[in-house]
C-alpha cells in the first residue's frame, strides 16, 4: 500500500484536471461525485497506509519518484516521506477534506461557479498532500506555496466583489512574507548541511550543541514562515479577511488544514528547534500573545465567521505556545482536535448562514435553536469542545499543552488559562446570540429560515461525533490512559516527552482551567440569555476597551499607515524624481553633450528610413559575398 | 552535423529576404520560416551531446587580414539561448496575427533578420562575428520600434538606439584592445580566454564590455531607456526586446566577460551585485504604483533581470557557482517565455479596449475567462510559484546570492514579496472586480491568440514541473566555464 502513495496526491490532481476542464459542461452531480470521490479514494488509501505503518516495525518510508532539480551539488528529488506524523496528517486532510467536499455539494449548489469551486478544492488537497508528504523542504515548499495559491483563488472566489479580491491579494502577499523566511531558512540549511532532505539533515544536526547560532537562525527563518502561513503575530491579519471565501473554504483551508501547516513544519523540524531554546522561547511568547490578542478581538465581533476566524488565530496561538515549550505532541494533538471542532463550527456557521440567506451578522439572528435543530446540537458540541470542557476532545489537547506550559513558566500558564476562559466566553456568546432568545431579523427572514439539506448536516454529525470523542487518542496517564498519540509520534519526536508533575498538581491545573471556562460560560449566560444583551450597531457607543477590541486593535490601520502608504509614496518618488529627473536627466545630459559635439556627422543622417534599411541589407549581403569570395 | 548550424543561420536570413519581397501574406511566410528554424533547433537539440564540448562548429576564413574568421559553435549555454530564440520568434510572429501592420513584408522581414542577428550572437566564437550579430540584431528592432511604434516613438527610439550603440562602441573598443594584446592576432574567443592580462588591464576591459551588456539587460542605473522604449514599441517589438534581446546582455556577460577578464570580475563584481540588487527592489517598488500596464511590466522586467545579473556575478564570487549560473540559464528561458506572455496579454487588452491604463479596466474575468486563466498562469510563472517555470531559476539564483552574502539574498529575496504585490494588483485591477462600460463587452481569446497563450502556459507549467532536461543541457558547459575561470584566477 505504501508503494501506492503517489496515488494519494495524484487522485485529487486528476479530480482538479477533470473538473477544471469540464466545469461548464458536466452536471453538478457529476462534478460533486468526481470531486468528492477522488478525495474519498485518497482517504481510503490513507487509511490503508496508516494501518500498514501501524502494523510494521519500520516506521519511516521514503518513496522516491523522480529528480526535480539537480545541478552542481544540489539534488532535490520529488520524494515522499511516510511516517507516523505524515500518515496522521493524511488522514485528517483526506478525512475532513472529504466531509467538506460533501458539505459543499449542498452549500454551493446554487452557485454558478460550482465546477470551478470543486476543481479548486481538489487542487488544494493535492498541494496539501505535497506539503505533508514531501521528504525534503523543497517539496514541502511546493505544497506550501501551492496551498497559498489555492487559498488566494478561493478567498477571491467571488471575485466581482472588490473587497473579496483585495482580501485574496492580502492573503497571498502576507503569506509571501513568510515564504521569504522559508526560502532563507532552506538556503541556510543547504549551506550548513549540504542537503535539504529531512533524513539527511536531522541526524547531522545531532552534532550541534543547543544554542548554536546557525541553527537558531535557521529556526528563526522557519518560524517567520510559520507565522505567515499559520497567521501569528505580526502576520495574522490576512486570516480574518480570508473569511471572504465560501464557508466550506474557511472550514477546510482556513481552519482545519492549511493554517496548521506552520505547526506541522515546526513539528517536523523539532530536532532543529530543540537546539534553539531562544527561538523556542520566542515562539512561546508570540504564540501566547497571538492567542490573547485574537481572543480579545473575538469577544466583541458581531459577524459569526469573524468570531470563528479570530478564534482560529487564537487556537493556532495555543499550538505555537505548545511548540515553544516543547510540547510537540500536545500541539499536534490540538491540531487534530481543532481540525474536528473548528471544521464543525465553521460548517455549522455555514449552515446558519445558508439558512439566513447569506446574512452573517449575529445581531440579526437569535432563536434559531428550534428552526435548525441539527445545526444547533452539532454546533453546541463544537462549542463545548473548543471551550475545553471534559470529556470533549478540546479539553484533552488543551490540557496537555497547558500542563507543559505550567512546567515551563507559570506566568505564561496563567495567561494561557485566562485566554482559555476568554475562548469559552466568546464561543458561548456566539452560540447564545445565534440560537437563543428571540429572532432579531426581519419577519420575512424569520419565515424563510430553514434547516440545511442532508449533504450539509451529515458532515456536521460526523464531525460532532469526532469532536466529542476525539480526545480518546490522547488520554493522559493521569486518567489511566497511555496517550496513544504521543506514543505514536514518538519515533518522529525523539521519544515521548512526559510531564514531570505529580497527579495532584495536574488535577489542580485542570480544575483551574475548567473552572475558568465554566465561570466564563456563566458570565456569557447571564449577559446574553438572562440579560438579553445584543451588541450595539457599528456606530454605537462603546467603552474605550470595547472599541479597541471591536476595531481589532487597529492593526490593519497601523500596517496601512506605517508600511503600505509609505511604500506607495516611495514608489511615486522613485518614479517621478529618481528615475525621470535624476537618472534619466543625467543620461539625457550626456546625450546632448555628445550630440552637440557631433553635428558634423549630421550629413550622414538623411532621415530616410528606406535608405537605412537598404544600406543595412546591402552591408550585410556585402559581408557575406566577401566571405564567399574569400573562400 | 556542422551544416545544422549553418542551416540554423541561413533559414532566418533567407526567410527575411523572402518575406521582404512578399506581399500581404508576409506574416504567413514569416511564420513558416520561423517554424522551420524552430524545427532545425529541435533537430539540433536531438543531436546535441550534453557535455561541455563545442558542437556543430563552423569555421570559415572571413577577413584574413585581421585574423577574422566566421567561427561559430554550440555548447550547452548557446543551446539554451538558441531554444529561447527559436521557440519565442514563432510565438511572437503568431502574436501579430490579430494585427494588420502596414507594410507587413518589412515588419516580418525585420523580425526574421533580427533572429539571424540573435542567433549569431548566441553562437559566435569570434569577437568580430559576435559584434556583427550584436548590431545586426539592434538595427531591425530599432526600425520595428521606430516605424510601427506608438506615441513619441521617434524620440524614444533615438535615445534607445544612441544609448545602446554608445554601449556597444565601448565593447568594440574593448575587443580591439584584446585583439591588440593577442599574440595570435585574431578575434577568436579561445584566444581571448587564453590571454594573460594583469588586473588593471582586466578592469578596464571589464568596464568597457560591462557597459554594453549592462545597458542591454538593463542593469540599474543604465535602465532609463527601457520603460519608455517598451511602452512606445509595438507589442511584438516589446516582446522581442524583453523576451530575447535583453538575453544578449546576459549571454554576453557569461560568454565574453566572466571567462575573459575574471580579475576584472573580482574587482567590480561586488559593485555589480549591489547595483543589481538595488535594481531588483527599486524597479519593483516603482512597479507598485504604475498605472500603465506596459510600463508596469517593463519595470518588473528590470527587477527580474537584476536578480539574474546578481546571481551570475555571485556565482563567480562564491565557492561553488554552478547553481547560480544554472539558475541564470533556466531563468533566461523562463523570463523570456513569461514576459512575452505578459506583453501579449497586455496587447490583447490594449487592442480590445484601446487603453493601457489598468484603472480603466476591471471585471474582465467575467467576460473572458480563458484570458483570465492563461493570464493567471503566466503571472504565477512571473512571481515564481513552485511548479511554474519561474521557480527553479529564482530559487537557484537566490541560493547563490545567499552563499555569497546572506544580506544580499535577504534584500534580493524581497522580490518574492514585491512581485506578488504588483502582479496581483495588476491582476485584480484588470481581471477582477466588476465590469465597467469599457470591459462589459470583451471578446475572449480565440484563434491564434489561443495558440500563443496556450503554448506559453504549457511551457510555464512543463518547465516548472520537470525542469531537469533544461539543467542537463547546460550543466557540463557551465561547470567547464567556471573551471576555466578558476584556472585563470589561480594563474
Amino acid at each position: 500500500m505504501i508503494n501506492l502513495i503517489w496515488l494519494v496526491p495524484l487522485l485529487p490532481l486528476i479530480g482538479f484536471i477533470i473538473n477544471g476542464l469540464g466545469r461548464n459542461s458536466f452536471s453538478k452531480s457529476a462534478i460533486g461525485i468526481i470531486g468528492s470521490g477522488v478525495v474519498l479514494a485518497a482517504f481510503a488509501l490513507s487509511v490503508g497506509i496508516f494501518f500498514e505503518i501501524e502494523g510494521s516495525e519500520v516506521k519511516s518510508h521514503t518513496i522516491y519518484l523522480f529528480d526535480w532539480i539537480s545541478t552542481g551539488s544540489l539534488k532535490i528529488p520529488l520524494s515522499f516521506l511516510i511516517d507516523p506524523l505524515s500518515s496522521v496528517m493524511l488522514l485528517i486532510i483526506t478525512g475532513v477534506g472529504f466531509l467538506i467536499h460533501i458539505y459543499s455539494i449542498g452549500y454551493m449548489h446554487n452557485d454558478e461557479g460550482f465546477g470551478k469551486f470543486f476543481s479548486y478544492l481538489n487542487l488544494f488537497i493535492f498541494f496539501m498532500m505535497l506539503l505533508v508528504l514531501g521528504s525534503n523542504y523543497i517539496v514541502m515548499f511546493i505544497g506550501w506555496e501551492g496551498v497559498g495559491l489555492c487559498s488566494y483563488l478561493l478567498i477571491g472566489f467571488w471575485y466581482t466583489n472588490k473587497s473579496y479580491a483585495s482580501a485574496a491579494k492580502k492573503a497571498f502577499v502576507m503569506n509571501r512574507i513568510g515564504d521569504l523566511g522559508f526560502l532563507l531558512g532552506v538556503f541556510l540549511i543547504f549551506v550548513t548541511f549540504g542537503s535539504v532532505e529531512f533524513a539527511t539533515i536531522f541526524p547531522m544536526a545531532a552534532a550541534y550543541m543547543p544554542g548554536d547560532t546557525t541553527i537558531a537562525l535557521i529556526c528563526l527563518f522557519l518560524f517567520i514562515a510559520a507565522c505567515g502561513k499559520s497567521a501569528q503575530l505580526p502576520l495574522f491579519t490576512w486570516l480574518p479577511d480570508a473569511m471572504a471565501g465560501p464557508t466550506p473554504v474557511s472550514a477546510l483551508i482556513h481552519a482545519a488544514t492549511m493554517v496548521t501547516a506552520g505547526i506541522y513544519m515546526i513539528t517536523r523540524s523539532n530536532v532543529l528547534f530543540d537546539l534553539a531554546p531562544v527561538i523556542q522561547h520566542l515562539i512561546a511568547i508570540i504564540g501566547l500573545a497571538t492567542a490573547v490578542l485574537a481572543a480579545l478581538i473575538a469577544i466583541t465581533q458581531t459577524d459569526i465567521k469573524k468570531v470563528l476566524a479570530y478564534s482560529t488565530v487564537s487556537q493556532l496561538g495555543y499550538m505555537f505556545l505548545g511548540l515553544g515549550v516543547g510540547a510537540y505532541s500536545g500541539s499536534f494533538f490540538h491540531v487534530l482536535t481543532h481540525a474536528f471542532f473548528k471544521a464543525l463550527l465553521f460548517l455549522a456557521a455555514g449552515s446558519v448562514i445558508h439558512g439566513m440567506h447569506h446574512d452573517q451578522d449575529m445581531r440579526n439572528m437569535g432563536g434559531l435553536k428550534k428552526k435548525m435543530p441539527i445545526t444547533f446540537v452539532t454546533m453546541l458540541i463544537g462549542t463545548i469542545a473548543i471551550s475545553g470542557i471534559p470529556p470533549f476532545s478540546g479539553f484533552f489537547s488543551k490540557d496537555e499543552i497547558l500542563a507543559h506550559v505550567f512546567e515551563y513558566n507559570q506566568l505564561m500558564w496563567g495567561i494561557g488559562v485566562f485566554c482559555a476562559a476568554l475562548t469559552a466566553f466568546y464561543m458561548f456568546r456566539m452560540l447564545f446570540l445565534t440560537f437563543y432568545g428571540q429572532f432579531r431579523g426581519t419577519h420575512h427572514a424569520e419565515e424563510s429560515v430553514h434547516e440545511s439539506p442532508s449533504t450539509m448536516t451529515f458532515p456536521l454529525i460526523v464531525l460532532a461525533i469526532l469532536s466529542a470523542i476525539g480526545g480518546i487518542i490522547g488520554i493522559p496517564e493521569v486518567f489511566g490512559g497511555n496517550n496513544w498519540l504521543a506514543q505514536w509520534l514518538s519515533p518522529v519526536l525523539n521519544g515521548v516527552r512526559p510531564i514531570h508533575l505529580d497527579h495532584a498538581t495536574e488535577y489542580i491545573i485542570m480544575s483551574v482551567s475548567v473552572g475558568g471556562a465554566v465561570v466564563a460560560i456563566a458570565i456569557a449566560y447571564f449577559k446574553y440569555i438572562k440579560g438579553n444583551h445584543v451588541p450595539v450597531a457599528d456606530a454605537g457607543e462603546r467603552s474605550f476597551l470595547a472599541n479597541l477590541s471591536y476595531h481589532k486593535f487597529y492593526v490593519d490601520e497601523l500596517y496601512n499607515a506605517i508600511i503600505v502608504k509609505p511604500l506607495e509614496k516611495i514608489s511615486v518618488i522613485f518614479y517621478r524624481i529618481f528615475d525621470k529627473k535624476i537618472i534619466d536627466g543625467i543620461v539625457n545630459g550626456l546625450g546632448l553633450t555628445a550630440n552637440e559635439s557631433s553635428k558634423g556627422l549630421r550629413l550622414l543622417q538623411s532621415g530616410n528610413v528606406g535608405f537605412y534599411l537598404f544600406m543595412m541589407v546591402v552591408g550585410i549581403i556585402a559581408l557575406f559575398i566577401y566571405t564567399f569570395l574569400a573562400l | 552535423m556542422e551544416q545544422l548550424l549553418l542551416l540554423l543561420l541561413i533559414i532566418p536570413f533567407v526567410g527575411s529576404l523572402v518575406t521582404f519581397m512578399s506581399g500581404a501574406n508576409a506574416k504567413i511566410i514569416g511564420l513558416i520560416f520561423s517554424l522551420l528554424s524552430l524545427a532545425v533547433a529541435g533537430v539540433m537539440l536531438a543531436n546535441f551531446q550534453p557535455n561541455a564540448a563545442l558542437q556543430f562548429e563552423l569555421n570559415y576564413p572571413w577577413i584574413p587580414e585581421f585574423g577574422i574568421k566566421f567561427m561559430a559553435g554550440v555548447d550547452g549555454i548557446s543551446m539554451i539561448t538558441i531554444l529561447l530564440t527559436n521557440v519565442l520568434v514563432p510565438l511572437i510572429i503568431l502574436a501579430g496575427f490579430q494585427h494588420n501592420h502596414s507594410k507587413p513584408n518589412a515588419f516580418y522581414g525585420l523580425i526574421l533578420f533580427m533572429q539571424l542577428g540573435l542567433l549569431i550572437v548566441f553562437t559566435a566564437l569570434d569577437a568580430f562575428l559576435f559584434y556583427i550579430g550584436w548590431e545586426a540584431a539592434l538595427i531591425p528592432i530599432y526600425f520595428i520600434c521606430a516605424l510601427w511604434g506608438g506615441k513619441d516613438r521617434i524620440k524614444v527610439n533615438m535615445k534607445f538606439f544612441v544609448y545602446t550603440i554608445a554601449g556597444s562602441l565601448f565593447m568594440l573598443l574593448g575587443m580591439i584592445y584584446l585583439y591588440l594584446q593577442n599574440p595570435d592576432n585574431n578575434f577568436a574567443l579561445a584566444s581571448f580566454y587564453a590571454l594573460n592580462l594583469d588586473s588593471v588591464q582586466q578592469s578596464w576591459v571589464f568596464l568597457a564590455f560591462f557597459l554594453a551588456f549592462a545597458i542591454k539587460m538593463p542593469v540599474f542605473p543604465f535602465h532609463t531607456w527601457q520603460p519608455d522604449t517598451y511602452t512606445s514599441a509595438p507589442a511584438q517589438g516589446t516582446m522581442l526586446l524583453s523576451g530575447i534581446m535583453l538575453k544578449m546582455g546576459i549571454y554576453g556577460v557569461i560568454r565574453w566577460l566572466l571567462p575573459v577578464v575574471p580579475l576584472g570580475v573580482q574587482e567590480w563584481g561586488g559593485i555589480v551585485i549591489i547595483l543589481s540588487i538595488i535594481g531588483i527592489t527599486y524597479a519593483a517598488i516603482i512597479a507598485f504604483t504604475r498605472g500603465d500596464s506596459k510600463r508596469l511590466i517593463a519595470y518588473s522586467s528590470i527587477s527580474h533581470v537584476g536578480l539574474i545579473s546578481a546571481g551570475i556575478f555571485a556565482s563567480v564570487l562564491s565557492q561553488n557557482g554552478v547553481q547560480g549560473l544554472q539558475g541564470s540559464m533556466i531563468q533566461m528561458l523562463s523570463h523570456g517565455i513569461n514576459v512575452v506572455g505578459l506583453f501579449f496579454v497586455i496587447d490583447i487588452l490594449q487592442s480590445r479596449l484601446g487603453t493601457l491604463k489598468i484603472s480603466e479596466m476591471g471585471g474582465i474575468a467575467k467576460s473572458a475567462p480563458l484570458l483570465a486563466i492563461t493570464f493567471l498562469i503566466i503571472l504565477l510563472g512571473t512571481v515564481a510559484l513552485p511548479g511554474t517555470n519561474g521557480f527553479p531559476g529564482e530559487f537557484l539564483l537566490l541560493m547563490q546570492l545567499f552563499e555569497y552574502n546572506i544580506w544580499a539574498a535577504a534584500v534580493a529575496g524581497l522580490t518574492i514579496i514585491f512581485s506578488a504585490v504588483y502582479m496581483f494588483r495588476m491582476y485584480q485591477k484588470t481581471m477582477l472586480g466588476t465590469t465597467n462600460d469599457l470591459t462589459v463587452v470583451f471578446k475572449d481569446i480565440a484563434g491564434s491568440e489561443k495558440v500563443v497563450l496556450f503554448s506559453i502556459c504549457f511551457l510555464v507549467i512543463a518547465l516548472g514541473v520537470y525542469p531537469k532536461p533544461i539543467f542537463e543541457i547546460s550543466e557540463a558547459s557551465v561547470q567547464q566555464l567556471l573551471q576555466q575561470i578558476q584556472i585563470k584566477l589561480q594563474r
